[in-house]
């Protein structure tokens, strides 16, 4: 009995807190931005070789970051949903999944525009870019298997036991770097001691990778948000608002 | 029963079905061979080319068989009823899923380490290049039945079960696929190819570790 108060509180808890919480992310992102995007086109110096087309790293970089930040949050969801059965981490797990694979595609297209000025063709297949592909088939596969299986719960639930049997790919992904030797540049900012990227460059494009990840807390939420409703959908609670908000929408 | 009792029960059950439904068994294997010979009619019959891709022909064609035939592993057991039997059993999930997996690469991995000797002299490739193509095909198989049984647990009795099954199975097969077909070709070049040969030990290790932990908790959810 308690365990079933606790769950059912923790939803509507959960989603009355967090009522203001994506508007705020959403103006965070906004301003960071905007910051970012003024430092990185106009004020960061154009590089020595590769010129001012190197600017995409502040869209390509932050992306690829993000699309391995997002599946690490899954995983982490997905962990929490097996082991505590905790509904909103499936929600969470749920709604983070088109967001990652978006980033990934984002990192993938930009990735190949950069790569036509710099290496003279769309695509190489290169490590990184090749296990940027395989991650965003991971997310795929993760949305198939969710939207294959028609109970909602079990969905997710199996979901997450398939991103953490796909996280096992994660390391395979970061470590591919050293594993081939390849035409893509080394990283250029994971050196923290001494990074072999100018601070003026560096500074926006760390301010951009913080702005993505405002932006996908921001919609993971609204997302979240939504997914509570259907969860709950028939639940006294999401009735009582429905009909309030319908109220208002009618007065 | 002992643990040793319920995985020699689950693998011998195996065993017995696949020698009376001897065709279900045997398509995967026919679809291997079918798979490889494709290839000289798409590119031509120049052995030199041949003996170049063969090790990554006779790979991707592995990996193709392996997971058409891993749609049929729980088909069965799910559509009888046996498999929530064996859930509500009591016996050790994880144990269930290890032996189901045995069971899987002694009928696929093996009867495909067998058929790949004569397809690759085929493809001009042989001596110790053949020596380290099945090595590495054996310790990849065994990756292949372990992780596609955890993967084949969670799509069980879905519709479009088996397309969804190879979809979401073939990139978690693709670190396989590269460490098993460098090992061939640094052996064709005449190169050491044990570096990739340990770190396919070290990912079988790793699997055999931990896909019966992920088979025993996707079957536990697809079960209810």
């Amino acid at each position: 009995m308690f365990a079933f108060l606790h769950k059912y509180a923790s939803l509507m808890h959960f989603y009355r807190l967090s009522a203001r919480w994506s508007g705020w992310l959403a103006l965070a992102t906004a301003l960071l931005m905007a910051y970012g995007l003024y430092g990185g086109l106009v004020t960061a110096p154009a590089d020595y070789q590769q010129g001012d087309s190197f600017r995409i790293i502040y869209i390509h970089v932050p992306s690829a970051w993000m699309s391995l930040f997002i599946y690490m949050c899954m995983a982490g969801a997905g962990a929490v949903a097996l082991v505590w059965k905790i509904k909103l981490a499936e929600i969470w797990l749920r709604a983070s999944a088109p967001l990652g694979a978006s980033f990934t595609f984002l990192a993938l297209v930009t990735g190949s525009i950069w790569g036509k000025p710099m290496w003279g063709t769309w695509w190489v297949w290169d490590a990184r870019l090749t296990s940027e592909l395989i991650l965003l088939f991971l997310y795929v596969g993760i949305m198939a298997l969710d939207n294959a299986i028609e109970d909602r719960r079990t969905g997710a639930r199996a979901a997450a036991v398939l991103t953490l049997i796909g996280v096992v790919n994660i390391p395979i992904i970061h470590y591919s770097v050293e594993w081939w030797s390849t035409l893509h540049q080394g990283p250029t900012v994971s050196k923290l001691d001494r990074p072999s990227i100018h601070i003026d460059m560096l500074i926006p494009l760390l301010v951009m990778a913080i702005a993505f990840t405002t932006f996908y807390f921001a919609a993971a939420l609204a997302r979240v948000r939504g997914g509570i409703l259907a969860y709950d959908r028939n639940t006294n609670w999401v009735r009582e608002l429905v009909g309030r908000e319908a109220a208002r929408g009618h007065g | 029963m002992s643990m040793a009792g319920v995985f020699a029960a689950v693998v011998r059950r195996e065993l017995r079905r696949a020698a009376r439904s001897q065709s279900e068994a045997l398509y995967p294997l026919i679809f291997f061979v079918l798979a490889v010979i494709l290839y000289p009619f798409a590119l031509g019959p120049d052995p030199a080319l041949l003996a170049r891709v063969a090790a990554g022909v006779v790979w991707v064609a592995a990996l193709l068989a392996a997971s058409l035939s891993l749609d049929t592993l729980f088909r069965n057991d799910y559509g009888d009823g046996s498999l929530e039997l064996v859930v509500l059993s009591g016996a050790p999930l994880a144990l269930v899923a290890l032996a189901k997996a045995s069971a899987h690469w002694l009928l696929s991995g093996v009867p495909i380490l067998l058929l790949a000797v004569p397809l690759a002299l085929a493809l001009e490739l042989g001596g110790t290049t053949l020596v380290i193509l099945l090595a590495s095909l054996a310790l990849g198989s065994a990756c292949m039945s372990l992780i596609g049984t955890a993967v084949s647990a969670l799509t069980v009795g879905l519709r479009g079960g088996g397309m969804l099954l190879a979809m979401l199975i073939l990139p978690l097969y693709i670190p396989l696929l590269i460490f098993g077909a460098a090992a061939t070709s640094n052996a064709a070049l005449g190169l050491g190819a044990a570096a990739e040969l340990y770190f396919l030990a070290g990912l079988l290790v790793l699997a055999v570790t931990l896909t019966p932990w992920a088979t025993a908790a996707a079957l536990k959810i697809r079960m209810g």
